[in-house]
């Protein structure tokens, strides 16, 4: 049986596996589509949204939708990127995000999007949630203002280390990542060596003592694009 | 052992210690309990076998549990913007004098707990509330002092029902003053049937036949979203897997809804025998009803009901002398999550997590309950293909338009004489349907709930069907005495509280809606602003994940569409550049009270 | 032909974007030919005295007197530019924003632990300007035309935006100037 076919993307005829996500054909032929939520180690959930894409006329997450002989998928239209671009700023006033003193800012996959979009400023008001900051395991840091829900640690705990540390609880605006433990991160058998602690997008799950770490110019995000590592597969 | 770890071990216990239950037992627990207890969540887990931080999952989703002590008797008042307009809000304010307590607060000497809720499914006579399971309807401030004086007397709710209402309301099993509110029955759900003889008929011809009917009948799904049922039978009957179930959606929580309740209470047996036939033709063992906890009231009937088709040999084994046709049915209780009518959400609620909607690939048909292929499918739904079976599908598609076959179930309410039900054909002129409901002087309709849309006199001639206007049967009227601005944003209010905050456009989305609705509202907005509410509305329904994001926007950019000239009226042109919105006097009241002076330079 | 004007400002900011501004370095030559300063900490001109091409605004509101100062530029520019972070976001005096004023002023006057102060008096002159509730990036008090975010911006992301602003060229920021830190 033949399982590949041709999917296009913004008129681009490229080569699809049956069982790839979208996503999955898009980054093997060296099409980025931006995302967050998602991780090439963990189960995809479609949760940010961010790689909203277009296929045959509607909405669809790419990290999420399998590929399907024919499909035809705007990724780089004017449009498409303006409802990214919204939600990613979406996710800067929902939260208290201040990169200039966060340890994760040059290495940090929301500000990179930010970046690669031209974002100077979020166009909706700050929210200025308050939020809790936990501080008490002796490893980690876990600092709920800079959450933007993504549940890569939700996934990583259970799928890769084989814990269940983290959880969403609560709903709408006020849900957050819960912990498994009694009160505090400090209560769980989360450990520093554990994928969750480093597969945080953001500067939520940080390990404490490493700091700014990588000179500002060394940064991951300081020279080249979020995606350029994608793109910069077939040139 | 204390007596809460014995409580909670003999109800995980009874749940069979399954995860797959924590529904049932967190509710049992709040119940046992008057709230969940936050040092038990390790027991649960322990006994559910799960881990602590899903028991606080599950129960910081739901708005009916509560890890805080809750009275033994906990009043919820509806405070759906229909109730509002009934005057809801004298009720509240009457509950607050009577019992000396704020909404989520309880009283002293802790026996009473008031919060607020949205639609409980009473919208037809409203202001309503519920008292623990009890609902009490027709509220007025004056009967409150009564009503508490009561409740204080006996803590028992069901005492308040002095009498009760008409049908099966007044089933001893029922027992609710609740009315039915019947206004026109039409020929396929409200008028008389033979029972059971669309089963019979349905037993006598092949499963594929059974679906073949149904999908000649066009029969589309009665919750909204009109999906062909045959077709989404014979998906699941196709689909691979040992074990199949069917679904029924109960969770009838669009605001202005509350035709579920009536077919729960008047046509329990026409739901379980569509089910009946629904497992007969997909092959499915196992049926579950999503009863929403706002009719927790209607349980024991329904309970009593199934029983009864048990014992007629209507459910169990070898139904009705069928060789290998075998069916049962639960009831899996809902606590306060309007996303659960989603049937992904519903799904995962029915699998003991919280009501997080799941991905729509697969489809729920192909990978739904306990990853098995499951067909969801809505109470009324399920009413229709019983009557299919017995009258004929071309009787059935006889009825209504091309692509809207039968006839539909309205809820009507608000400002008409006549406020209930209406069974009327597909295609029924919206100007008909509010004459006949006695609607004057209407300056909008919502059709199909908050998630539907705002209409005005220009599309009152267009008719109910899924084509033109189409609804799940929320019909919601608003004189023009109403503002209806309010009424978006009493909706606004509605979807900021129910999103579940999986994805980012409808959790951040839909606060920044009504924030900036809210800012029209005040006279402080500028003609952007509009544009603002427009785009991100476009956003948040373009980019959401599951139904209700995609339509949460729908309360603005319809009345945007509909009702422009009301917006135009509250924007001026700004050309200082400052911000109306920003308020210098409000900005400084809190420095302002605590120097014990005004502002020396804006205070001129 | 007379210089457009630039006014420049500090509101509730640590004039950290003033000095990335001076470390332009000897650009700053090349600057004076373009354009002449009115309103600065700069120049030290206390108000605006004729209408200006641009105004920088560093630092968002958190006392009456910013805003007054913020409508001043309004009024008097033709186009306003938010640099910094403070400005375009509240920057690090926004993380009161969720505290209570009442609680962050008891906290810097009576309760703080390096705080001494027996009788526990909050300064009072009517010359202090009263704190707003919380505070606010430039763009929710005024309309604001540009953003130039950066704690501070660089000096680079400076020259960049006021040459292109000055010549009407689009303000478009290659990638490596655009940052929040």
């Amino acid at each position: 049986m033949n399982d590949t076919f041709k999917i296009t993307i913004d008129g681009k005829e490229i080569e699809a596996r049956q069982g790839q996500t979208i996503m999955d054909a898009a980054d093997a032929a060296g099409i980025y589509i931006p995302r967050l939520c998602s991780h090439p180690d963990l189960k995809p959930i479609g949760s940010c949204r961010v790689c909203t894409v277009v296929v045959d006329g509607r909405p669809q997450a790419a990290c999420v939708k399998p590929v399907m002989d024919g499909m035809v998928i705007e990724n780089d239209t004017p449009a498409v990127l303006q409802h990214r671009r919204n939600i990613i700023d979406m996710m800067f006033v929902e939260g208290n995000h201040f990169c200039m003193f966060c340890e994760k800012s040059g290495n940090c996959e929301l500000q990179a999007l930010a970046y690669r979009f031209g974002i100077t400023a979020p166009q909706y008001p700050f929210q200025f949630p308050e939020k809790e900051v936990d501080g008490s395991h002796p490893d980690i840091l876990l600092d709920h203002n800079r959450c933007i829900m993504c549940a890569r640690c939700v996934r990583a705990s259970q799928e890769l280390d084989g814990k269940n540390v983290f959880q969403s609880i609560g709903r709408g605006f006020h849900r957050k990542i819960g912990v498994n433990g009694e009160k505090e991160l400090g209560d769980t058998d989360m450990a520093v060596s554990d994928r969750a602690t480093e597969i945080c997008p953001v500067g939520c799950i940080i390990k404490k003592r490493v700091g700014y770490e990588v000179p500002i110019g060394q940064r991951i995000y300081d020279k080249a694009p979020i995606g350029s590592d994608i793109e910069e597969v077939h040139p | 052992m204390s007596e809460m770890v014995s409580t909670i071990k003999k109800i995980c216990k009874r749940y069979g210690n399954d995860r797959a239950r924590l529904m049932d037992i967190v509710n049992e627990v709040q119940d046992a309990l008057g709230h969940v207890p936050r040092e038990a969540f390790g027991l649960i887990a322990r006994e559910a076998n799960t881990h602590r931080v899903e028991v606080e999952s599950v129960v910081s989703f739901y708005a009916f549990l509560s890890d805080k002590k809750q009275g033994a008797v906990v009043i919820r008042l509806c405070d759906d913007i229909i109730d509002r307009f009934k005057g809801s809000e004298a009720v509240g304010d009457a509950l607050v004098a009577a019992l000396g307590i704020g909404f989520d607060e309880t009283t002293a000497d802790g026996k009473i707990t008031l919060e607020k809720t949205p639609c409980i499914g009473m919208s037809d006579q409203a202001p309503g509330m519920l008292v623990n399971d009890t609902v009490i309807t027709n509220l007025t401030p004056a009967k409150i002092p009564d009503l508490v004086r009561q409740l204080m007397a006996n803590p028992d709710p069901q005492a308040l029902v002095a009498e009760p209402g008409d049908g099966n309301n007044a089933d001893s099993l029922i027992c609710a003053m609740v009315n039915n509110n019947i206004r026109e029955a039409g020929p396929v759900i409200l008028a008389d049937y033979r029972k059971n003889a669309g089963l019979r008929k349905a037993l006598t011809q092949t499963p594929e036949e059974v679906i073949e009917d149904v999908k000649t009948s066009q029969l589309r799904g009665r919750g909204g979203a009109g999906f062909l049922t045959g077709f989404k039978w014979e998906l699941t009957r196709k689909a691979r897997g040992t074990e199949k179930f069917v679904l029924c959606n109960a969770d009838e929580g669009e605001p202005g809804t509350f035709k579920d309740r009536v077919l729960l209470t008047e046509r329990a047996d026409l739901v379980l025998e569509g089910m009946t036939i629904a497992a007969y033709a997909i092959g499915a063992e196992t049926g579950i009803i999503y009863l929403r906890g706002e009719y927790a009231y209607l349980r024991g009937f329904l309970e009593h009901t199934i029983n009864q088709r048990r014992e007629a040999h209507l459910l169990g084994n070898t139904i009705l002398g069928h060789e290998g046709f075998n069916f049962d049915v639960r009831i899996q209780m809902g606590a306060g999550a309007y996303v659960c009518g989603e049937e992904t959400s519903l799904i995962s609620s029915c699998e003991g997590t919280r009501g997080d909607p799941t991905d729509r690939t697969p489809f729920p048909v192909v990978k739904g309950y306990m990853v098995s292929p499951t067909a969801v499918n809505n109470v009324e739904s399920y009413c229709c293909a019983a009557r299919i079976m017995d009258k004929g599908p071309g009787w059935f598609a006889s009825i209504g338009t091309a692509r809207s076959a039968g006839t539909k179930l309205l809820s009507v309410c608000g400002d008409c004489e006549r406020p209930g039900i209406y069974e009327i054909p597909f295609g029924t002129k919206l100007r008909e349907l509010l004459a006949r409901a006695g609607a004057e002087d209407v300056a909008a309709v919502c059709v199909g709930g908050p998630s539907g849309q705002m209409v005005g006199p220009a599309q009152f001639d267009l008719g109910i069907s899924y084509e033109e206007l189409s609804t799940g049967g929320s019909v919601m009227v608003f004189s023009n005495q109403r503002d209806i601005l309010e009424v978006a944003d009493a909706f606004m209010e509605f979807f900021v509280d129910e999103s579940c905050g999986y994805c980012v456009p409808c959790r951040v989305g839909n606060v920044l809606l009504k924030n900036r609705l809210e800012r029209v509202r005040k006279g402080v907005g500028e003609q952007k602003d509009l544009d603002y509410l427009q785009r991100l509305g476009e956003s948040v329904k373009f980019t959401s994940r599951c139904g209700l994001g995609q339509t949460s926007p729908n309360p603005i950019l319809s009345t945007l569409k509909n009702f422009r000239p009301v917006y135009n009226a509250l924007v001026k042109e700004n050309k200082t550049g400052f911000h109306k919105s920003f308020n210098i006097m409000k900005a400084v009241e809190q420095a302002s009270a605590i120097a014990g002076r005004r502002s020396e330079i804006f205070h001129a | 032909m007379s210089k457009p004007r630039v006014a420049t400002t500090s509101l509730a900011g640590c004039f950290g974007c003033h000095m990335s501004l001076l470390d332009i370095d000897e650009r700053i030559l090349q600057l004076i030919e373009l354009i002449d300063f009115d309103r600065s900490p700069i120049d030290d001109i206390k108000h605006i005295s004729q209408r200006c091409a641009v105004g920088l605004i560093e630092g968002g509101c958190c006392n009456e007197e910013n805003v007054h100062v913020l409508q001043e530029f309004r009024k008097n520019c033709d186009v306003l530019v938010a640099f910094g972070d403070c400005a375009t976001m509240g920057g690090i005096p926004a993380m009161r924003n969720n505290i209570p004023l009442e609680e962050c002023i008891n906290e810097a006057y009576r309760d703080g632990v390096t705080v001494y102060n027996p009788k526990g008096i909050v300064p009072d002159d009517p010359e202090i300007p009263l704190l707003l509730d919380k505070v606010y990036p430039a763009h929710e008090v005024v309309k604001i035309d540009y953003f130039l975010p950066g704690c501070p911006p660089s000096a680079d992301t400076l020259w960049a935006a006021l040459t292109a602003l000055l010549s009407g060229k689009p303000l478009d920021l290659p990638y490596e100037l655009l940052k929040y830190d």
